[in-house]
């Protein structure tokens, strides 16, 4: 096993596969698993999100915002 | 017809039976349009992540609506008007979804799971044991193979 210096697991997708959950704006626990500790958006570079999903992500969190259920910033 | 959900935030100081007759009415507009709400959610008074008009805290109700665009408009313009709403948000959705939101059900988790997590209580818990009990705990985990009742004995 030839494990580089640099060896990075491949990660996948936390919305892929058949156990997946759905994205909904309603579901805060885990909406907050994908904003930082700023109220960010995390980007899909770290936590591994799928672009599509990730695009579905960044809504739902939006809209989270919107309902005052996410905040916009935590200072 | 689209189906939409339709989020609205109350103010605080109205009571959850206000807010109950509030969604009545938003159903009764609905209705008047030709349209039908298939499930209303009321979500209780939650804290705000920041602040709306001056308030912290809001009582979240959700209408699942299947419904034409003209009674989502005219429900938005009355939640417009309506002073008691401070905030409301319609989504359109492919399908409407049965039982309870998530909101729903994260809710009623978080009721029967105590706070503070399982896992220090148990530590809590443990630092009570006679010390001599705990003792006679360590024994059995060393010898698994010797029978339970001869330990506590």
């Amino acid at each position: 096993m030839g494990r580089r210096p640099f060896f990075r697991r491949q990660k996948t997708c936390p919305f892929s596969g058949p156990t997946a959950p759905k994205i909904d704006y309603k579901d805060i626990k885990l909406l907050q698993r994908f904003i930082s500790e700023r109220g960010k958006i995390v980007p899909s570079r770290i936590s591994a999100v799928s672009a599509k999903k990730q695009r579905a992500l960044s809504q739902a969190i939006k809209r989270a915002r919107v309902l005052a259920l996410l905040p916009y910033l935590i200072k | 017809m689209p189906n939409y959900e339709n989020v609205y935030l109350a103010r605080p100081d109205v009571s959850a039976q206000q807010v109950e007759a509030l969604t009545e009415r938003f159903t009764q507009i609905v209705a008047e349009q030709g349209g039908k709400v298939t499930k209303n959610e009321y979500w209780g008074l939650r804290s705000l992540s920041y602040r709306i008009r001056k308030n912290r805290k809001a009582h979240y109700s959700l209408l699942n609506i299947d419904a034409p665009p003209a009674a989502v408009k005219e429900l938005e313009r009355n939640m417009r008007i309506n002073e008691d709403v401070i905030r409301y948000l319609t989504v359109l959705v492919e399908a409407l979804e049965e039982g309870p939101s998530a909101m729903m059900q994260s809710k009623s988790s978080r009721d029967d799971r105590p706070r503070g997590g399982g896992r220090r209580r148990d530590r809590d818990r443990e630092d009570e044991y006679d010390p001599a009990e705990r003792a006679a705990r360590e024994a059995a985990a060393r010898e698994p193979r010797e029978p339970r009742a001869e330990v506590t004995e």
